[in-house]
C-alpha cells in the first residue's frame, strides 16, 4: 500500500436536489406530447410544424451505436420531456422568481440577485425545461446584444429565430439532433449585431433537477459582420440511481470578420463508483464560419456525465476563416467519453487547430475521435492536431481515432499524439518537496491541461482547475 | 540529528540494505561512497520515503521523531530534503509555481502565512543571490527539456529555496562535466552551515574535492564496511573499492 492509495473519495458536490413543486408532462413521446410542450410555451404555428416534422423524421431513424461506449437501451417512452418549476407565469423581474430557485443557483455558485450577481458576466439560468432568470438584460440591450431564453426569443424575435434555427444543425442531422428538434424546451439565444463587441461574457447555467426527466436545450448564437462574443455554459445535476438523458443542440453562425468563443465546463452527475446513475450527455454542437476571416473557438472541460458523446465542430466556409477546438476530457470510475471535433475546410486559406487532452482514471474509457476534412476548393488549408492522453492507474483506457480526409493537394496537415502515465515517481518527487499526493496529482494533471485552460475566460479557468481536482480525488492508486 | 540503526530494506522482495548504522550530527557533512549496486541510492530513497522500498528491520530517528512512520511529504515539511539522482519532469508547471507550492506547503505546517506570487518573487531573488545564480530556470516547466546539468542545478536550487535541516544529495555529480560540477559544488558549499546537515551520496571521489566532507563512509553490499575522515576518500581513489569488500583476506 502506498500513501496515494488511501485517499478518501469525495462525493459529487452538486448532487443535492431542490424540493420544488413542478409542472411536468406525463412520461412518453408522441405528437401529442410535442403539441403540449409547444402549447405550454405559447409557440407560433410554424415552430410546432418544425417540431412535428423533426419528430416524424426521428421515428424513421435508429439510435447510433458507433461511438466507443456501451450502455443499456434507452426507453424513450419512460422520459418526461417537459418539467418546469410551478410559478406565476413568466416572472417580469427577479423579485417574482421563486426564492427556492434563486437559492438553488446561489448554492451552485451562480448568484442571480442584483446585489450579488457576477460582475462582467451575464447569466441565463435554466432549471429543467425552462429559463428562470437572465441577468444584465438591460445593459446588453443598450449595447444592441440580444441575450434571451430561447422561448422568449421565439416570442420577441421570431424572424431571427426562424432564419437561423436549424441552419447549421438541420433537424434531420442525426438521431439525437432530430429528437432535440422535436422536444427542445429552453436554452439561450444570442444575437450580436454588426460591428458590436459584446461588452461582457455571456453564460448559461443548466441545472437538471426533476427525476426521470430529460433536458433538451437548444442554443443558437449569431454574430454578424465584425461582431465578437464570448459565451460559457456550465451544467450540473442531482445524484440519482437512474440514468438521465441530456440531448442538446448548439448552433453558431459567424459572418465576415466575426468571432465566437464558446466555452463549456460540463459537470453533469457522473454516476457512482459502480457506474450506477449519471447523465447520458449526447450533444450536437456545430459552428459555421460563413464569412471571410471569421473565427469560431470551442473550448470544453468535460468532467461529468456517465457517458459523453459530442463533437463540437466547425464548418470553415468563408475564406481565411479559423476553427479551433481545445478540449480536456476527464473520466473516472466507470465513466465513458467519446469526444472530439470535426473541422470541415471549404474556403481558401482556412485554418484549424485541435488540442485534445484526455485523462482517464479508475475503470473509465476515454476516446478522442476527430475528423479533419479538406474539400476540393479549400486551397492552402492548414490543420494542426495534437492529441494527448494521460492514464492514471492501470484499469482505464485511452483511445484515439483521428480521421483525415484531404481532397486538395495544397493542404498542410500536422498531427501529434502522445500517451503518458502518471507515475509513482512523479508523485513521489512532489511529495519529497512537501506536497501531498493529492495536490501532486492535481498539479500534474493541471500542467498537462495547461494549453487548454489558458483558452478559458479568466473567471472560469480557476473553476475548471478546481473541478478537475475534485473529480480526481480518490482516483490514484 | 539523524540516527540510523540496523536498517534493513528491500525492493520487490530482495533485501538491499543489510543493517546500516549511521549517526549524523547537526551541521555535519557525511559522504557515502561505494561501488555500483552497493545500496547507496537505496539508502537515500529510504530516507526520503520512496514507496518502492520496504523497511523490514531497524529504525531511523530524525530530530527525535520516528522518520519511518512519516509520509514523504511530512518528512519534507520537517526539513528533510533529497536532491534526486534522476529529477522528474512535470509538464506545464513552471519551476516558480512548483517551488512556491512546495514552500507554502511547508510554511502551512509551520503555521506561517503562505506567500502570494508577488512576495515569492522577492524570496526567490534573495535565495538566488545566496548561491549566485540567475533566474533563467524559474519560468521553465519543471525539468522539462532540461539538460542533465540543468536538472542537477535545479535540484540544488530547490534546496536553496526550501532551506532544509538535512539534505541528502543522491549522486548529484553524475552526468556533470567538470565546470557544471564546480558550479553545483560551489552552490552546495554556500548552503553549508552549522544548522544544516548533509549526506552526500557519490560513486566518485571527484565531487569530494569540492564538497569536503567531515566524515566518509563506504557502503558495500548493503553494509557500511569502513568509516573515516575525509582522507578515506583519497585512499579509495587510489585503491578502488575491492580491498574493502574482503577485509579478511590478508597477504
Amino acid at each position: 500500500m502506498t500513501s496515494i492509495e488511501t485517499h478518501v473519495k469525495k462525493p459529487y458536490e452538486y448532487g443535492w436536489e431542490t424540493d420544488i413543486e413542478s409542472d411536468r408532462v406525463p412520461a412518453g413521446l408522441s405528437e401529442d406530447t410535442i403539441r403540449l410542450i409547444s402549447a405550454k410555451k405559447g409557440e407560433p404555428e410554424w415552430l410546432l410544424e418544425w417540431r412535428l416534422k423533426a419528430y416524424r423524421h426521428w421515428l424513421t431513424m435508429t439510435e447510433p451505436h458507433w461511438p466507443n461506449v456501451t450502455y443499456g437501451p434507452v426507453d424513450y417512452q419512460a422520459i418526461h420531456y417537459y418539467s418546469a418549476p410551478k410559478q406565476q407565469q413568466a416572472p417580469k423581474s427577479l423579485d417574482e422568481v421563486d426564492p427556492k430557485l434563486l437559492a438553488t443557483f446561489e448554492k451552485l455558485g451562480i448568484p442571480l440577485s442584483e446585489q450579488k450577481k457576477l460582475t462582467g458576466v451575464a447569466v441565463d439560468a435554466v432549471f429543467d425545461s425552462v429559463s428562470v432568470a437572465t441577468t444584465f438584460k438591460g445593459t446588453l440591450r443598450e449595447a444592441g446584444v440580444i441575450f434571451l431564453p430561447f422561448s422568449e426569443a421565439v416570442r420577441e424575435h421570431p424572424d431571427l429565430v426562424r432564419q437561423y434555427l436549424g441552419s447549421v444543425v438541420p433537424p434531420t442531422d442525426n438521431f439525437f439532433a432530430a429528437l432535440n428538434s422535436a422536444v427542445f424546451t429552453d436554452g439561450s439565444f444570442v444575437f450580436v449585431p454588426k460591428g458590436v463587441r459584446c461588452p461582457m461574457e455571456l453564460s448559461t447555467y443548466f441545472r437538471i433537477n426533476a427525476a426521470a426527466t430529460g433536458q433538451f436545450e437548444r442554443t443558437l448564437i449569431v454574430a454578424e459582420e465584425g461582431a465578437y462574443v464570448s459565451y460559457l455554459e456550465g451544467c450540473s445535476a442531482p445524484m440519482r440511481d437512474e440514468h438521465q438523458l441530456h440531448a442538446a443542440v448548439v448552433e453558431l453562425v459567424a459572418f465576415d470578420n466575426a468571432q465566437i468563443k464558446y466555452s463549456t465546463v460540463q459537470n453533469w452527475y457522473p454516476g457512482d463508483e459502480e457506474g450506477k446513475g449519471g447523465i447520458y450527455n449526447f450533444v450536437t454542437k456545430r459552428g459555421a464560419c460563413r464569412g471571410k476571416n471569421s473565427k469560431i473557438s470551442w473550448t470544453q472541460v468535460e468532467t461529468g456525465s456517465a457517458i459523453t458523446w459530442k463533437y463540437p465542430s466547425c464548418i470553415l466556409q468563408g475564406d481565411n476563416s479559423i476553427g479551433e477546438f481545445y478540449s480536456v476530457a476527464l473520466t473516472n470510475n466507470r465513466q465513458q467519453a467519446d469526444t472530439g471535433t470535426k473541422m470541415i475546410h471549404l474556403g481558401k486559406n482556412t485554418r484549424s487547430t485541435i488540442v485534445s487532452k484526455g485523462i482517464s482514471a479508475g475503470k473509465s474509457q476515454n476516446t478522442y475521435r476527430g475528423l479533419v476534412k479538406i474539400m476540393k476548393g479549400a486551397e492552402n488549408a492548414r490543420n494542426y492536431s495534437q492529441c494527448d492522453s494521460m492514464l492514471i492507474g492501470d484499469q482505464c483506457g485511452a483511445h484515439t481515432f483521428p480521421y483525415i480526409d484531404v481532397r486538395n493537394s495544397t493542404a498542410i496537415m500536422e498531427h501529434e499524439a502522445s500517451t503518458s502515465k502518471i507515475g509513482e515517481d512523479q508523485i513521489f518527487y512532489c511529495q519529497a518537496r512537501g506536497l501531498s499526493a493529492e495536490d501532486a496529482v492535481s498539479m500534474i494533471v493541471n500542467g498537462f491541461c495547461k494549453e487548454v485552460f489558458r483558452e478559458l475566460p479568466m473567471e472560469f479557468a480557476v473553476e475548471a482547475q478546481n473541478l478537475l481536482a475534485i473529480n480526481l480525488e480518490g482516483s490514484v492508486g | 540529528m539523524l540516527e540510523i540503526k540496523n536498517l534493513h530494506a528491500s525492493a520487490e522482495g530482495t533485501e538491499i540494505l543489510h543493517g546500516i548504522n549511521l549517526s549524523v550530527g547537526k551541521g555535519e557533512v557525511h559522504a557515502i561512497m561505494g561501488p555500483n549496486g552497493s545500496g547507496k541510492s537505496t539508502l537515500a530513497q529510504v530516507l526520503a520515503g520512496h514507496p518502492g522500498f520496504e523497511v523490514t528491520q531497524g529504525s531511523v530517528t530524525y530530530e527525535g521523531q520516528d522518520l519511518l512512520e512519516m509520509d514523504p511529504e511530512e518528512r519534507a515539511r520537517a526539513g528533510l530534503f533529497m536532491a534526486f539522482q534522476y529529477p522528474v519532469e512535470i509538464r506545464g508547471i513552471t519551476n516558480a509555481y512548483f517551488l512556491r507550492s512546495a514552500v507554502n506547503a511547508i510554511r502551512k505546517t509551520q503555521g506561517l502565512p503562505e506567500y502570494d506570487p508577488i512576495d515569492f518573487l522577492d524570496v526567490l531573488a534573495q535565495k538566488l543571490r545566496t548561491i549566485g545564480w540567475d533566474d533563467s530556470l524559474m519560468s521553465r516547466a519543471v525539468n522539462e527539456g532540461f539538460s542533465g546539468g540543468e536538472k542537477k542545478r535545479n535540484e540544488i536550487l530547490q534546496m536553496a529555496v526550501l532551506e532544509p535541516k538535512l539534505a541528502v544529495l543522491d549522486e548529484t555529480d553524475s552526468g556533470l562535466d567538470i565546470d557544471a560540477l564546480k558550479t553545483v559544488a560551489d552552490a552546495v558549499n554556500k548552503l553549508r552551515g552549522p544548522e544544516r546537515s548533509m549526506v552526500v551520496v557519490t560513486h566518485y571521489q571527484r565531487l569530494l574535492n569540492y564538497i569536503v566532507p567531515d566524515y566518509v563512509h563506504v557502503l558495500a553490499d548493503g553494509r557500511i564496511v569502513r568509516s573515516g575522515g575525509k582522507e578515506l576518500a583519497l585512499e579509495l581513489e587510489d585503491k578502488g573499492y575491492d580491498w574493502l569488500r574482503e577485509p579478511a583476506v590478508a597477504r
